[in-house]
């Protein structure tokens, strides 16, 4: 048993850690008001080679593993959850399906812009009426002389107006009234290919969340991404490293308002003396430190399990759903230690908390996670 | 170009510091590379960069300060050594440090030798001139801008705020001033890289170097943190009652006149 951290993993951490605090964090009000889309930032996190991390390094990868990914999720959410999430969709909902499922030839032409930060990474799942659920896909692929024809919507979708391209899935067959799934990579240039940016979102407003529409959009067929009809389980696959992803997030949100909150008990004077020395607020924040401390050994226990190639995903539906749960507790907490100050947006804390929301509904509820970890359990 | 860029391993001064049993305690102190010899590293990288060669990073030092080597080799310098004296040497001080180093490079036929201005714990900027003595090479400190032409040299150096233009040559030591560039975040490669670059770790013996050779010329007497800051007071009444009641305190209370 060994808790530290290897030296390149610890080498990260300082790396994105000052990074963040220089080149993200300033920035993270003004663009939560503007909805302006975190470029610059990235444009530096290419130039360091972290567009890439856990990617091989023929692919123009850093060649590291999850834990280095947790490590700097964790770090750019606690400058500002837009650019955590981000980050966290490019890589394991954009790269990772083409990483884990995709041809040489596919992870050369798609995975290498990814990498070097060329096309930001994104993922075509959920629909109107379809995203955990995989049966009520209503997105069409129809092969036609070599092509796939595809027709549908989809939504909610991080990342897709700085995308290259993006792998979508598409119910490409009917089998015994049962839907055939498979995952296809489709260019966002692709005639009758529309993405819409136009959402007005509770928190995490500098992210890129949109909608997708193809009208008769053709790809060949050699674009399909892993097996026909294996899409779902392909998604689920990919699905729990992402959650691995939103754990990371939550530790870092809930730490960032964390350190807020006891930054601020410790300098408000109330009735002669400093919040902190209160039992009540003491009790907040001791909390806040045990659930972060807990949260964060779940998500790097998550992440070691994936980088010895065990059997993980159990432990990621657990740490994001213990991570999504408690960052939304502790955001709330940071906001109620600042009394009428936490509802002003000057302080932080209340976009922590905006922010937070969203970690226990993307890729799968707190249901939902409930749900895969009752099955692990055998229920 | 031989690029020599002298390291050191301090605790992080916008921590807390605490002392105990007149050292200053290293449990729960973060380290880091001292900040002014980071801008040495950096100024290393892109001398090599320009002009071709090779950066070593030296320190001199203990097990620990392999993590700091490692993250300048994460920077870009090509390899690293470490001069390990916590078996040999007890109490050393600049003298120790100096005499070390330049036993390292006389032999190594260094072009350019780069160290930060001041360490910020000892703050004492002695070890990179004496090195320079000792190897009887020219040396510059506190530079802020270094321009090399073959084996010309144009620096300015900052002066307490003006700036000195001074013309040189290699082979040459200076020491770095804040302003002298911006230092570079360690690429994701060259963490990754790293660990495969060759560190050296020597010990007095491979210097042909006995302890008595390296005694500290110094004794240090005591440690103790800087004297609270207490509140301000504001003086009230007559202005000449003021200023004789200040003239008072600073004389009996504040005893410096």
């Amino acid at each position: 048993m060994n808790f530290d951290l290897t030296s390149e993993q610890e080498m990260i951490r300082k790396m994105i850690r000052e990074f963040a605090d220089a080149e993200v964090a300033p920035g993270a009000y003004e663009r939560d008001k503007t909805k302006e889309f975190p470029i610059e930032p990235f444009r530096k996190l290419a130039e360091m080679g972290i567009m890439g991390l856990p990617f091989p390094e023929e692919y123009g990868g850093g060649g590291a593993d999850t834990v280095s990914f947790a490590i700097v999720v964790e770090e750019l959410s606690r400058a500002c959850g837009s650019t955590g999430i981000t980050y966290s969709a490019h890589i394991s909902l954009g790269g990772a399906p083409i990483n884990l499922f995709g041809t040489e030839e596919q992870k050369r032409e798609f995975l290498t812009p990814i990498c070097t930060g060329e096309s930001f990474g994104a993922f075509g799942l959920t629909e109107p009426n379809a995203g955990s659920d995989a049966g009520g896909t209503q997105t069409t692929a129809v092969e036609k002389d070599g092509q796939f024809v595809i027709n549908g919507s989809k939504c909610f979708i991080t990342n897709a107006s700085y995308a290259k391209h993006l792998a979508l899935t598409a119910i490409t067959d009917q089998k015994d009234g049962k839907k055939e799934i498979s995952a296809i990579i489709v260019p966002t240039d692709a005639k009758g290919f529309k993405i819409i940016d136009n959402y007005e979102k509770m928190g995490l407003n500098a992210s890129n969340t949109t909608e997708l529409v193809l009208e008769d959009v053709y790809v060949p067929t050699e674009n399909l991404l892993g097996k026909k009809g294996e899409g779902f389980k392909q998604f689920l696959i990919t699905l729990d490293g992402g959650r691995i992803g939103i754990g990371a997030m939550a530790v870092g949100i809930a730490q960032a308002a964390y350190e807020k909150a006891l930054q601020y008990a410790q300098e408000r004077k109330q009735f002669g003396r400093s919040l902190s020395q209160f039992q009540a607020i003491q009790f907040k924040l001791a909390d806040m430190a045990l659930k972060i401390e807990l949260a964060r050994t779940m998500v790097y226990k998550a992440a070691w399990l994936k980088d010895q190639g065990r059997k993980f995903s159990k432990e990621a539906s657990m740490c994001k759903l213990y991570a999504s749960e408690i960052c939304m507790e502790v955001t709330s907490q940071a906001v109620q230690i600042h009394g009428g100050y936490g509802y002003m947006k000057d302080y932080h804390v209340e976009r922590f908390m905006r922010d937070a929301k969203l970690l226990e509904i993307g890729e799968g509820t707190s249901e939902v996670q409930r749900m895969v970890i009752s099955r692990e359990i055998g229920c | 170009m031989n690029i020599y860029v002298l390291l050191k391993r301090t605790f992080d001064t916008e921590e807390k510091i605490t002392i105990s049993g007149g050292k200053i305690n290293e449990d729960g102190a973060e380290f880091i590379i001292n900040p002014y010899d980071e801008y040495a590293v950096e100024e290393a990288i892109q001398v090599r960069d320009a002009h071709g060669g090779e950066v070593t990073v030296i320190t001199v030092g203990g097990e620990d300060a392999e993590k700091q080597l490692r993250t300048a080799l994460a920077m870009g310098a090509d390899k690293a050594v470490l001069v390990n004296i916590e078996d040999d040497v007890e109490n050393g001080d600049q003298f120790t440090t100096s005499k070390i180093i330049s036993e390292y490079l006389k032999d190594k036929n260094a072009d350019l030798i780069i160290g930060g201005n001041v360490a910020i714990d000892g703050g004492s900027g002695q070890v990179a001139p004496r090195v320079a003595e000792l190897l009887n090479i020219p040396y510059v400190t506190t530079i802020t801008k270094l321009e090399i032409d073959g084996t010309n040299v144009k620096i300015v150096r900052d002066v307490e705020g003006d700036s000195e233009v001074i013309e040189t040559t290699l082979p040459l030591l200076v020491t770095a001033q804040q302003g002298l560039n911006e230092p570079r975040y360690p690429s994701l490669p060259g963490i990754m890289k790293a660990k495969k670059k060759p560190l050296d770790e020597l010990e007095l013996d491979d210097l042909d170097l006995e302890e008595d050779d390296v005694a500290a010329k110094t004794k240090t007497i005591e440690i103790f943190l800087p004297a609270q800051k207490e509140a301000g007071r504001i003086l009230n009444g007559d202005l000449s009652d003021q200023v004789k009641e200040l003239v008072q305190l600073l004389h009996t209370e504040a005893k410096v006149v």
